[in-house]
């Protein structure tokens, strides 16, 4: 048995039997990062004393006792770095304190262990927006694990992880889940905390887990959910029982295909995948219907909109004063202008430079004023839309995974590929990717992702939807 | 767009060959953006945040949760006296 290939579940058993201790676990995932990371590149580092110092703590009789997570390297865990793939902060900044997840994960027994690779501060659906190195696909190394979480992804794909957390803000969990083959979810606005984790857009960001199975993420949900006294936009109820959900039928559940997520521009051989996988909820008793997000072909310019404004403003933190690498400079302004520009990434300057434009005074109205109108608009689709479904299904990416440098001298190219994940974001609702087979793409089968969206704070649907499918499967 | 003019407000210092190319880049987007434009949003409330706002309160009693002086100044790029130290602003 290699302890490394183990989903959370089956380590649970073999802990409850006495067939593995977590440092034993630890220790064989360093070994198999040693061996193998470096080719893909999923991890920035990690720290197998300390980890190994938490597992001599922890308590085995607790959820999620000894399980090692992979974190996400822009969620600050207390006394790791936490450089968000930048310059800027690479080398220069341990975090002094645990994000609000790491404490309830910590609470559940968990062990965060490694910091995962990512497009620099979340922006970017390839990784190779990444300042630190490249990541690769583990199913085809010349290709792009996406992103921004792709690191996290191309871990858990790898088993040189058992599980990890990521971060959503326009797919940044589900377009690499799916990229990579593994479950990626994206919980509801307000579902999990964001305190402790670097903002990228505000009223966007979630974080969530990534897994190699269904039961592994209702399991990690569950333990990272909930109420949080320093986000006043977490909400403050009680979390459902997720790990309850499965194993539930789907009889009379109404699943919507929204036609817009299957017209022009999509794969083919996608298309047949999530058809096929479709067609397996409907023999699990789903019942299909047809529906419409007429707003769509306008997400895209919506969200590039208030992502890069909201994201202008929160990165104005990063001026070399109170934390990472500071540039040289004889005065104030310099030193600013010289620290933000040495330490930030072409994509984080390009998105900067666009979101302080259209905050800029005589743009506000015609850009961002709009597009939070049109944002209603979105919302307002997938509102009425839930009126009649209970979940959405739909592909994730219109493509499979690209090689690296193939699109990266075009950014808007790039954008459009996030067609069908960054509205939800905008209207603030939960999604998932479960992988539904795979396509052959130059001589090789690559992964393609199954989404599910579901209602706001319908993450117990969502799952029980996609455990069903899961079990049925490639059968 | 001046680039040059967006590039000050953010507080970037750019070389002219990526003032060039982000000009380019940034111009191609905005335009992809106008699409917007064609949209009628007459009457349409703008969404800020995309759930129902709700608010966190608690009794105005310090917790002592925050950081220590210490922890904050712990990746400060230069400290002196307990602060952080910057080039002098003030003639």
């Amino acid at each position: 048995m290699n302890a490394a290939e183990l989903t959370i579940t089956e380590l649970r058993s073999a802990y409850a039997a006495g067939d593995l201790t977590p440092a034993e676990v630890l220790t064989t995932l360093a070994a198999e990062i040693d061996a193998r990371d470096p080719a893909i590149g999923g991890y920035l580092s990690y720290d197998l004393d300390q980890a190994l110092a938490d597992a001599e703590k922890v308590d085995l009789s607790l959820p999620l006792g000894g399980v090692p997570i992979a974190v996400k390297d822009l969620i600050n865990v207390k006394g790791h770095p936490c450089s968000c793939a930048s310059k800027l902060l690479h080398g220069h900044y341990t975090a002094p304190y645990d994000a609000t997840v790491i404490r309830k994960l910590r609470e559940a027994g968990a062990i965060p262990f490694g910091r995962t690779n990512m497009d620099e501060f979340a922006m970017g659906s390839s990784n190779e927006n990444s300042g630190i190195q490249p990541c690769r696909n583990p199913h085809d190394l010349g290709r792009i694990p996406g992103g921004s979480s792709g690191g996290s992804a191309a871990v858990v794909a790898a088993h040189t992880a058992i599980a990890a957390l990521g971060t959503d803000t326009g797919g940044s969990i589900r377009q690499p889940a799916s990229h990579c083959g593994i479950v990626g979810l994206k919980p509801t606005y307000g579902r999990v905390s964001r305190y402790g984790l670097v903002a990228f857009a505000s009223s966007l960001d979630q974080c969530g887990p990534m897994t190699r199975t269904v039961a592994d993420a209702a399991a990690l949900l569950e333990a990272m959910a909930g109420p949080c006294d320093r986000d006043s936009t977490c909400l403050d109820a009680a979390v459902p029982r997720y790990t309850e959900e499965i194993g539930k039928d789907i009889r009379g559940l109404r699943i919507g295909l929204p036609s817009e997520y299957f017209a022009a521009g999509l794969d083919a051989a996608i298309r047949t995948r999530v058809e096929d996988a479709v067609k397996a909820l409907e023999s699990l008793g789903a019942e299909i219907v047809p529906v419409s997000l007429p707003n769509t072909e306008h997400a895209v310019a919506t969200y590039y909109i208030v992502a890069t404004a909201e994201a202008s403003s929160n990165l104005a933190r990063f001026d070399g004063v109170r934390y990472g690498r500071r540039a040289q400079a004889d005065d104030l302004i310099g030193l600013y202008g010289k620290t933000r520009d040495e330490g930030f990434g072409e994509e984080v300057k390009r998105r900067i430079i666009l979101g302080t434009y259209v905050l800029s005074s005589g743009y506000y109205d015609a850009y961002y004023l709009r597009a939070q109108k049109v944002r209603t608009l979105i919302r307002r689709d997938f509102e009425a839309a839930f009126e009649t479904v209970d979940l959405l299904a739909s592909p994730v990416s219109p493509v499979p995974p690209f090689r690296l440098g193939e699109r990266h001298s075009d950014p808007l190219s790039m954008y459009l590929a996030d067609i069908y994940t960054i509205s939800a974001n905008l209207a603030g609702i939960c999604g998932l990717s479960i992988p539904c087979g795979t396509v052959p793409v130059d001589g090789r089968e690559l992964p393609v992702g199954l989404q599910l969206l579901g209602k706001p704070f319908g993450e117990a649907t969502l799952l029980r939807a996609a455990h069903a499918y899961e079990s049925v499967r490639g059968q | 767009m001046n680039i040059r003019q967006v590039a000050a407000l953010a507080r970037l210092e750019l070389t002219d060959e990526e003032a060039e190319r982000y000009q380019g880049q940034v111009e191609q987007i905005l335009h992809y953006v106008e699409q917007l434009n064609r949209i009628d949003v007459e009457g349409i409330e703008p969404t800020a945040h995309a759930a129902a706002l709700f608010d966190v309160v608690r009794e105005d009693v310090a917790t002592g949760g925050g950081l220590t002086r210490e922890e904050a100044l712990s990746n400060a790029p230069a400290v002196a006296q307990d602060q952080f130290r910057l080039p002098k602003v003030i003639e």
